[in-house]
């Protein structure tokens, strides 16, 4: 579904290098990996905000290396979750549909029906001025999915959030994962995070000082080190 | 510190006090009532409005551009766009004017008769070489002093600038931008560039991020622009006397009527159109200090 092919990133001095990992059709995948070890910048390569120096992404089987955001059907939600300010939830979860002239009847049912799947129908009207951390991450979660993306990206998506707030939204991402299929990348460093949501669970390390990576699969359950190694 | 301080805004305020001692109410009206300065007074209304408008216009995609993406030349931008800041005024009149009336570099080459050059060639009495004299290019070809802008302008646009009312707009537009595109640039800096991003994942390409994601958050530095480009062009004198001119009812600004009263002797009237233009100004700042107020909040 999603596949990384020898994919390398650069900036400055800064070095990723060798970047390769597979997620099937429909898995929830968490990436793991110390902080700056570059697990964001591997999601803009994703996403087509951040260009790669070498390899290939896939996504689907097509090769979308070279591709504009707008063109690889992807919903990204970034850690900072970047909410429009000058819109209302209800403008958040239309946006996409709108910029890709859905009709008008399919934006409305879309809009009603990710709002009661993410319990956000009593915040349509308001701005994002004032909503909790947990109410953003919806509205991000649900601009993200509106257009029916093929793949959902999301960096960090409940470190900012409270204890109860975020065993919370955990159990809404994997109930989205499982009533849409949509296939779900998600980068945190928290273990337990990813215990309970993953299908599949990538570790990210450095080999050495200039960026060559390598890629482990972990079985979380059993605490211990898959074989595959994808480096 | 605190001496050096209160000095400066006693001079200010000693400025205000001495312009409006010097005139009374009654003078203040009577020279307002003047219909050259009633004149003047609408002329610096729309100039200074069609120049700022036509500012940001500019000023926001430039703004933006400098604000987001890197690319060859950008510092050479940077520097370009603040040359008119740092120009002394009367240099860029003057530049202005140069601009318009002096031919341009090459362009007798390729002025052919019957184009717009080679009648101003012929004003000026300049000699007519057939082709092969001037070069072998087949049809008859005038070596010319060149192409004008003003020229072209006056005779095939009928519309000339030159100490008409659009050298006004122009002289202030050509420094009221500068300052507009500051602003813009820095407005567009402060805005995290993480939502168009996201914008740009959900559909949007570049153009439709920046229409809807940047430019609505940017709406009080679009203001800002406006207000910071309009008192500019409020305070313009130096290019619009040299490109413009000062002629009454034609391209009379506020800021050219002091000078005109000045010269004959109407001091009463030049302090009249003065602190109109200090009210003016107050005005402008107090509009901007709201929006500033607006902005923090």
């Amino acid at each position: 579904m999603i596949e990384l092919q020898g994919v390398s990133i650069s900036t400055g001095s800064w070095q990723l290098q060798d970047v390769s990992f597979r997620v099937e059709r429909g898995q929830y995948a968490v990436v793991m990996g110390k902080t700056g070890i570059g697990k964001t910048s591997i999601l803009e390569c994703i996403c087509g905000l951040r260009s790669v120096v070498a390899g290939r992404i896939l996504i689907s089987g097509v090769d979308v290396t070279g591709w504009s955001p707008a063109d690889r059907s992807i919903g990204y939600t970034p850690q900072d979750l970047a909410l429009f300010p000058t819109l209302t939830v209800r403008q958040h979860l239309e946006f996409a549909m709108q910029i890709r002239r859905y009709p008008r009847k399919k934006i409305a049912d879309r809009v009603t029906e990710l709002a009661d799947l993410l319990q956000i129908s009593h915040l349509l009207s308001r701005g994002i001025r004032g909503l909790s951390g947990g109410e953003s991450q919806r509205v991000a979660l649900g601009r993200a999915l509106s257009a029916e993306p093929a793949l959902l990206l999301l960096d960090e998506p409940v470190s900012a959030l409270d204890s109860k707030t975020r065993q919370a939204t955990q159990k809404m991402l994997k109930t989205l994962n499982e009533v849409t299929g949509v296939t779900v990348l998600h980068i945190t460093h928290n273990r337990d995070e990813a215990i309970a949501l993953a299908d599949i669970c990538f570790e990210i390390g450095k080999d050495d000082d200039r960026g060559r990576v390598s890629i482990r699969t972990i079985n979380l359950r059993e605490g211990s080190r898959a074989e595959s190694d994808h480096s | 510190m605190g001496g050096l301080s209160a000095s400066f805004l006693l001079l200010i305020v000693l400025l205000l006090i001495a312009d409006l001692s010097f005139t009374s109410a009654t003078e203040f009206f009577a020279a307002l009532r003047k219909p050259e300065i009633q004149a003047a007074f609408r002329l610096t209304l729309l100039t200074c409005t069609v120049a700022s408008v036509l500012s940001v216009w500019v000023a926001t995609p430039l703004g933006y551009l400098l604000s987001r993406f890197s690319f060859p030349g950008r510092h050479f931008v940077d520097v370009i766009v603040d040359i008119p800041v740092v120009l002394p005024p009367l240099v860029l009149g003057l530049s202005l004017l140069i601009l318009f009336h002096q031919p341009f570099p090459f362009s007798s080459l390729l002025s052919t008769t019957g184009s717009g050059s080679s009648d101003t060639v012929a004003n000026r009495g300049s000699p007519s070489v057939s082709a092969s004299q001037a070069g072998g290019v087949k049809g008859e070809v005038r070596r010319s002093d060149g192409w004008i802008l003003e020229t072209w302008l006056r005779k095939d646009c009928g519309f000339p600038v030159t100490y008409q009312w659009p050298a006004v707009i122009l002289a202030q537009f050509a420094v009221s931008c500068a300052f507009a595109v500051r602003t813009m640039r820095v407005t567009f800096d402060q805005i995290s560039p993480r939502a168009e991003d996201v914008a740009r994942t959900l559909g949007c390409s570049r153009s439709q991020a920046f229409l809807r994601i940047a430019l609505p958050q940017a709406w009080r530095g679009l203001l800002t622009a406006f207000t910071i480009a309009w008192a500019r062009a409020l305070g313009e004198f130096g290019p619009i006397l040299v490109f413009a001119g000062a002629t009454r009812f034609r391209t009379e600004v506020l800021s050219t009527s002091v000078f005109l009263e000045l010269s004959v002797g109407q001091l009463d009237a030049a302090v009249a159109v003065s602190l109109m233009m200090v009210a003016m100004a107050v005005c402008v700042l107090l509009i901007l200090r709201w929006l500033g107020t607006g902005l923090s909040s």
